[in-house]
């Protein structure tokens, strides 16, 4: 049950990026490209998701349990440090640097495009080399925050 | 700054923003989960018994969404333009980057923002200037 709600959600969240045109490199990067010819549309999507999110969220609070009778987890609250600042600013250049973030690049593989392929084989090595480093450190670098 | 009115698509984009909005609030409250993109793949990878397999399944729906649209009505395959040595060193700046900040766009900027959560603030404007310089940099000064 679980795991058919999670599909649902995954095809719901992938149809609402083919729409709002997330999907799209260049449709990004046209965004990021502020001294360029701007297209705001990603300001939308984004303020669009968060207006609707704000719902969902602020009912989340006030619920224990989620539908399926599991706890809901919302993050614990944590002090904005180093990994935080330089976790985002390296996003932020790899983003800029193709026009992905991680769910329009997974969507993406749904058109068998070899190089949404080879983009997201190094987005999840990207990912296990963050692993590897995470076990290996300290506990100060072990943070557990899944967002 | 001049805005391109021809490809701004104001309609399209909050209809979709909607659509990733409604998946955020359904996962949290059916399922209890935060709907990142990267946290969900990132934690996929762990293999940890009994968290897998809603990872697998939602990424598997991420997966056939262009399969249905295409059903739906039609949809254009996007063009991917970055060359091959750009696209691998921007997948493991994205990959290890998102791991190490703990969320992407959908998990800090959808997610977080919408539970008003200020690390979520810290780290969407952060990633979206990092965005910004890049594709100056890449478009303006070095292109």
């Amino acid at each position: 049950m679980r795991n058919l709600l999670s599909f649902g959600i995954g095809l719901l969240f992938g149809i609402g990026l083919c729409i709002s045109g997330m999907i799209g490199p260049n449709k990004v990067l046209a965004f990021l490209d502020l001294a360029g010819q701007w297209d705001p549309s990603l300001a939308l999507v984004m303020g669009g998701a968060v207006l609707v999110g704000i719902l969902g969220f602020s009912f989340a609070k006030t619920r224990e349990r989620d539908l399926l009778g599991g706890p809901i987890e919302l993050p614990a609250a944590a002090p904005i440090d180093a990994q935080l600042i330089c976790g985002s600013a390296i996003f932020g250049i790899g983003w800029g640097l193709v026009g992905f973030c991680p769910g329009p690049a997974i969507v993406d593989v749904g058109f068998l495009d070899p190089r949404a392929l080879v983009f997201v084989a190094a987005m999840a090595i990207g990912m296990a080399i963050y692993e590897v480093a995470h076990l290996r450190a300290p506990a100060s670098l072990a943070l557990e925050q899944d967002a | 700054m001049t805005i391109d009115w021809v490809h701004f698509t104001p309609w399209s984009a909050l209809l979709g923003g909607f659509a990733i909005g409604a998946a955020a609030a359904a996962l949290i409250l059916g399922a209890g989960r935060i709907l990142g993109a990267a946290g969900i793949l990132g934690g996929a990878l762990r293999l940890k018994p009994g968290d897998t397999g809603w990872r697998l399944a939602l990424i598997a729906g991420l997966v056939l969404a262009p399969s249905v649209m295409t059903i739906l009505g039609g949809l254009d395959r996007p063009r991917i333009e970055a060359s091959w040595p750009l696209l691998i060193v921007g997948g493991l700046l994205v990959g290890f980057g998102t791991r190490l900040g703990s969320g992407c766009t959908s998990g800090h900027g959808v997610c977080g923002l919408a539970r008003l959560s200020l690390r979520s603030f810290v780290a969407t404007g952060l990633f979206m200037i990092a965005g910004f310089a890049t594709v100056f940099l890449a478009r303006h000064v070095i292109g």
